[in-house]
């Protein structure tokens, strides 16, 4: 039904555009809460689930208990849905489509001969061609010569046909599931010494780290759940400044945590997972100086980042900017790697980099002499102007004054300042510092 | 690019010590030192104050080489220079501390270095440095009579295994090449109080 048409007929509907993508999430998380009943689930399009319940029945008291009690959870749960249980995927698919239901052993023609032939997974067109000639139902296929069938329809029909009928084998092809990396322990009495949580940590981290290793991936964040017997939790997350899977150096970089957490009455279970994973490639380990030098820093790298914070620790990387405050970045180095610098041509730039200081008691152009700091300076040499005219794509507060001259200025007093001014600026030109050179 | 190999004259630091360096011109000794050390540089700086070491102004071969630590607090600054001291392939770390240092942490940090066997550069403020330092410079910009040169006074003030002296010299702020206004010499008048 087209929406206009709904509308039409209710014009209070609530309508939602669909989301596909939380779509398949939830039938991911159904496919998965599903594998109680059977080891081979798999989806099956986009609104189904298809399992291979060969031998399973039994431990349910039977096919139809098992489909009650499928049906039963799903209902508790807030769920619509159609279920079939039968000797073929073919024929599951067609009846749970067509209203559910049991389709005992050996009666497999009989169980969807009434069904109409869309039910056979055939697309538009043949559905259509078997309409026009007057097959409408499964039952009316069945029984037909296969050959002329194929040479009228496509071999399609033949195939599905056979697959539903048991001719042609069709199994479920589960996906396999994607790596979980957490593990847990629990412990029969709780522990409450540092060391014993390090020591239990330590047998978690040989786990996790194996399980990164069968995966070939290396964690980025690993966090530490504590559940102390009162069911309070604490937590214990750590970040690493690169892709990891070392136990020794992730647990060192445990040791403050751990050691700040309040275990109150004893810790009695253990969880360890990593929330950040990213591909690592099984690397040499051990080898030349290199690798430990880069080894060693890295380790420096996430001991700091884990104290003060990765964003405080830097990497300058080169930026396509004329304007100073942009001609370089701030990258966490972490998550950059170094880059090499252009090489640059054009007037020097100072070693330090400030925040604009304006000067003040400032005489000429460029100035003789200025206060700046409470300090008096007296110009010896003044080099420039280099005029730096603003991004005008990008709005900066900091450079709403227009252009900006900027002087090299070397003092009597011994410092060479970098100072700017600006001729645009309301209310008169002012003089700035920016920087000092070597 | 490689850095060009570091020449060995007056203004090598000692290895595996933590030196200091006072004046206005401090951060200037600072990257020249930077450019004779090859190998990953650290430069730990308090979040608080706003210089910035300028990437396209600092010496060839610095700037990829750099590291920027910018810890919010004095105690977490120290940790990090401790730390930082202690990694062997690290080849210099620069630290600004805001204040003065005491003799425990002075001598922390020669333990640390030693430990790592690497370099420090205090860049402290006047009489803000610790009686465990190595060496301790003042380093100064003067004004240059003749255009294009850029001349620095740097005074080796305390030193605690060799003669203190003060050179003049040129160094334009790109390279590890230093020019010598005046030569080097040995001490001739009495020292003044050792600091």
């Amino acid at each position: 039904m087209a929406l206009a048409d709904a509308r039409a007929i209710c014009p209070d509907l609530a309508t939602r555009s669909a989301d596909l993508a939380r779509e398949a999430a939830a039938l991911s998380s159904l496919r998965r809460w599903a594998s109680r009943y059977a080891p081979m689930v798999a989806t099956d399009g986009v609104d189904g689930l298809v399992a291979d319940i060969s031998g399973v029945p039994h431990l349910f008291g039977g096919e139809g208990e098992l489909r009650d009690d499928l049906q039963a959870r799903l209902e508790r749960a807030g769920l619509h849905a159609a279920s079939a249980i039968a000797g073929t995927r073919g024929v599951a698919h067609a009846l749970a489509r067509h209203g559910g239901g049991i389709v005992p052993d050996g009666r497999l023609a009989e169980g969807i001969g009434h069904l109409p032939v869309t039910a056979l997974r055939v697309d538009h067109d043949t559905a259509e061609a078997l309409a026009r000639v007057g097959l409408s139902r499964i039952a009316d296929l069945a029984h037909l010569p296969r050959a002329p069938l194929a040479r009228r329809f496509g071999a399609g029909l033949v195939l599905r046909l056979d697959q539903a009928l048991g001719a042609q084998a069709e199994p479920v092809a589960a996906e396999p599931d994607a790596p979980h990396f957490g593990v847990r322990m629990t412990l029969p009495e709780p522990i409450g010494k540092q060391e014993d949580v390090m020591a239990g940590l330590a047998r978690l981290l040989d786990r996790l780290c194996a399980k990164l290793a069968r995966h070939r991936m290396g964690a980025r964040r690993v966090r530490l759940e504590l559940r102390r017997v009162d069911r309070g939790t604490a937590q214990v997350e750590i970040g690493l400044a690169r892709p990891m899977r070392d136990p020794a150096r992730i647990a060192t970089l445990f040791a403050k945590g751990v050691d700040e957490v309040d275990s109150g009455f004893g810790i009695d279970a253990l969880r360890l997972t990593a929330p950040v994973t990213e591909a690592l490639a099984p690397e040499q380990i051990g080898g030349g100086p290199a690798i430990r030098h880069d080894d060693a820093l890295a380790d420096l790298l996430s001991s700091v980042g884990n104290r003060i914070g990765f964003e405080r620790v830097l990497r300058l990387l080169p930026a396509t900017s004329l304007i100073p405050e942009r001609s370089f970045l701030l990258a966490p180095a972490a998550y950059s790697t170094a880059e090499p610098i252009p090489h640059r041509a054009g007037s020097k730039r100072p070693i330090t980099l400030f925040p604009p200081e304006p000067v003040t008691a400032a005489s000429g152009t460029p100035p003789a002499s200025f206060r700046w700091r409470r300090m008096r300076f007296t110009t010896l040499r003044a080099t420039g102007p280099e005029r730096i005219t603003p991004e005008w794509w990008f709005d900066d507060p900091a450079w709403r004054s227009g252009l900006r001259d900027y002087w090299r200025i070397e003092t009597q007093e011994g410092p060479r300042l970098w100072l700017f001014q600006t001729p645009q600026a309301l209310g008169g030109p002012d003089w700035y510092v920016q920087g000092e050179f070597a | 690019m490689r850095p060009e190999p570091a020449p060995t004259d007056s203004f090598d630091l000692r290895a595996r010590r933590v030196h200091e360096a006072e004046g206005r011109g401090r951060r200037a000794f600072a990257l020249f030192q930077a450019a004779r050390h090859p190998g990953p540089l650290v430069w730990i700086a308090p979040a608080h104050i706003p210089e910035l070491p300028m990437l396209q102004g600092l010496p060839r071969g610095v700037g990829e080489r750099l590291h920027l630590f910018r810890p919010s607090n004095e105690t977490d600054l120290l940790w990090c220079v401790e730390e930082a001291l202690r990694v062997a392939p690290i080849s210099l770390v620069i630290a600004e501390p805001q204040q003065p240092l005491s003799l425990t942490a002075g001598r922390r940090l020669q333990l640390a270095a030693e430990a790592g066997r690497t370099t420090g550069l205090m860049l402290i403020r006047e009489d803000g440095g610790s009686n465990a330092t190595e060496t301790r410079w003042n380093c100064t910009p003067l004004a240059s009579q003749a255009p294009d040169s850029t001349p620095h006074r740097w005074s080796l003030i305390k030193n605690k295994k060799g003669t203190i002296g003060s050179w003049t010299l040129n160094w334009n702020g790109t390279s590890t090449a230093v020019h010598m206004v005046s030569a080097a010499r040995e001490r001739h008048e009495p020292a003044g109080a050792a600091r």
